[in-house]
């Protein structure tokens, strides 16, 4: 296990990168502490796969150094970083049983008979596939060929850190659930550093203790679920956390209060925002009332999702989204709505800005 | 599911069926006819019974012609399966390069058998052939029209000239099917280069393989107009494989009778092959599919 750190990371797939649109991955210091679990969530071609393949050792970075515990393994070969990964697609070797299968990066690194047999047997009942083990790996299902290859890097138990590209994809529903968990599991009893990709922010906030959101290349967000959910520094973030996401309104800051259309909404601080200016506001923290001030808006129909009611407005032409209990109403003449002060963000050229105390 | 009754359908194969009664049924019957039948010429006929196929069960020079065959399809088979293999792993996977080398190898293929034949017979001429002239000039007694182990290692080197592009070309495709997760999942196992090819490459170009098998097997057990042109069954019958035999009966010697009971065993005979092949397939098949 190792703490893992990125200086000055970037990546470009073109031989002479100049322009910051030519790199796939834009330049990044961060450092991954030692028996976290990290979730690396962001929508298709985000530069998540670039990332984590640099830092598998799959892809040499056109710039910056990787550090594993302070030694700089940036051109080091994948199997000198001592790391696992597990892929979208499930990767078993067809013509080996179970068993063989786990037993292979054991076998390749020359350890012996006795010790590979403790350990398959071990991570067979971790993966709950004792009975199969002398089975061939060949017709399996997809998700007892990822469970495989999980259990190929969990055999290893000094690695540095475990990796997943996407890895529940294949799987079904209810397996899904059924594996993170035992990734959860697996992470709490051996405290590997773990790195999970993924699209899915589900996956990613239940899975994760910090989640890095990633956002064209370049990494908008770290924080915890919590963090993420109540503070998106990115307009991005708001945006892809949550369900559904954060509403923007274009609005004109005036230190303390913003203008919003013709309304002023009172920000409960003072910012200091310049450029193309917006206030992000969760839909939990919308209210829809029926007089007094507010930002015009008419209600167009409401959604029951289950354990809440998803209302969607349009106010002067943006649409809106506000989540209500289950079981309220809404007034038949509601026409305008509020936001509670403390889910308000704001945004200055799609990056959130942080309140003044001092002045008021 | 409920399906229409509908008799007049069966008109619709009708095309199809005169179709393959000219193609294949007719001409075969014809064979079939001879087989059975004796003539002392004048166009007379008679019924000789199934004689013909046990005179052919019985002749050494049927089952002289078989040897010679599977021994000939057995060494091109053991030379260009490995060799294509090893060629299409050591090509470059992507590019100009890939192009090319797919383009130059294929150029083999696309020449006529016989004028594969001519070239490797003028290349191995010892007065003014490259290949003949150059080993003879280092010494080496080589002679294919004289010598049988220079015939066959001339024949065999042929064929593996001709063919084994594309046992190479279709075990590029297998490759270029393995997803790259295969190989970076490889490498963070440790696999030696060795474990890569034998757990994950070969597995997974099984069936392309078994196809460039079944492929070069049928071609060179009917082999015909490569041999003949290059050393016309010689020297001796060294190089008279089972089709150059039954052309050499049926249209040399006129023995129209033993030669179509010698073409129906050797058409029985691939077929049955082909069908082993076939269930061998499917099979594989069916077990990767699951």
């Amino acid at each position: 296990m190792a703490k893992i750190t990125l200086e000055h990371l970037a990546h470009s797939y073109l031989p002479n990168p100049k322009a910051p649109d030519d790199f796939a991955l834009k330049e990044l210091n961060h450092d991954w502490s030692d028996g976290e679990a990290y979730a690396l969530l962001g929508s298709s071609g985000c530069g998540k796969s670039t990332l984590l393949n640099i830092i598998s050792g799959l892809l040499i970075p056109s710039q910056g150094r990787v550090l594993f515990d302070g030694h700089d393994v940036t051109t080091a070969p994948t199997a000198k970083r001592n790391i696992a990964q597990v892929f979208q697609f499930p990767v078993v070797y067809d013509t080996m049983t179970v068993r063989q299968n786990l037993a292979f990066p054991l076998k390749n690194r020359g350890m012996d008979v006795a010790e590979i047999k403790r350990r398959v047997q071990k991570v067979g009942a971790m993966i709950d596939m004792e009975a199969q083990l002398d089975h061939k790996a060949r017709g399996l299902t997809a998700d007892a060929k990822q469970k495989i290859s999980l259990g190929r890097g969990m055999v290893r138990e000094d690695v540095n850190a475990l990796l997943f590209d996407e890895p529940l994809t294949v799987i079904d529903p209810h397996m899904k659930w059924e594996l993170r968990t035992q990734l959860k599991k697996l992470h709490h009893d051996f405290g590997h550093t773990m790195i999970y990709v993924t699209h899915d922010q589900t996956e990613a906030l239940t899975f994760a203790d910090k989640v890095v959101v990633m956002y064209d290349g370049r990494v908008v967000q770290i924080g915890t679920p919590q963090e993420l959910f109540e503070r998106p520094g990115h307009t991005f973030v708001g945006y892809f956390i949550g369900s559904p996401g954060m509403n923007l309104f274009d609005a004109e800051i005036n230190g303390t209060s913003a203008r919003i259309g013709g309304a002023v909404v009172e920000l409960g601080a003072h910012y200091a925002a310049t450029g193309k200016t917006q206030v992000g506001v969760r839909p939990e923290f919308i209210r829809i009332a029926s007089e007094g001030d507010g930002i015009p808006a008419k209600v167009q129909r409401i959604e029951d999702v289950g354990r809440h009611q998803v209302v969607r407005l349009d106010a002067a032409g943006t649409s809106v989204s506000a989540v209500i209990a289950e079981g309220q109403t809404i007034p038949a003449d509601a026409d305008r709505i509020r936001f509670v002060t403390e889910g308000i963000n704001v945004y200055a050229d799609d990056w959130r800005v942080t309140a003044r105390k001092d002045a008021a | 599911m409920n399906k229409t009754v509908n008799q007049k359908a069966w008109f619709l194969i009708l095309p199809v069926l005169i179709l393959v009664a000219f193609s294949a049924v007719i001409p075969l019957m014809t064979v079939v006819n001879y087989s059975v039948q004796d003539t002392f010429g004048n166009n007379q006929f008679f019924w000789a019974g199934l004689d013909w196929f046990k005179d052919m069960l019985e002749s050494d020079r049927m089952w002289n012609a078989l040897g010679r065959q599977l021994m000939f399809s057995g060494i091109i088979l053991a030379i260009e399966v490995p060799l294509g293999i090893f060629v299409a792993l050591n090509m470059p996977q992507k590019g100009f390069w890939s192009s090319f080398c797919l383009v130059v190898m294929s150029l083999p293929l696309l020449i006529p058998w016989n004028v594969v034949g001519t070239i490797w017979q003028i290349f191995g001429r010892v007065d003014i052939g490259l290949l003949g002239y150059t080993l003879d000039a280092l010494g080496i007694d080589y002679n294919y029209t004289q010598d049988s182990f220079d015939a066959w290692a001339t024949v065999i080197v042929m064929d593996v000239w001709h063919w084994t592009s594309l046992v190479a070309l279709l075990a590029f495709a297998g490759l270029r099917s393995i997803p790259d997760a295969y190989y970076q999942a490889a490498k963070i196992d440790q696999a030696s280069r060795w474990a890569v090819f034998r757990y994950i490459e070969l597995p997974k170009m099984a069936g392309v393989l078994m196809i460039a098998i079944l492929l070069r097997f049928m071609d060179s057990f009917m082999i015909y107009t490569e041999p003949f042109v290059l050393t016309g069954g010689g020297p001796g019958n060294a190089t008279t494989f089972l089709s150059i035999d039954l052309v050499k009966m049926a249209l040399g010697q006129f023995d129209l009778g033993p030669a179509a009971a010698f073409s129906l065993m050797y058409f029985l005979t691939i077929l049955a092959i082909s069908w082993v092949f076939y269930t061998v397939m499917t099979t594989l098949d069916k077990r990767d599919g699951k």
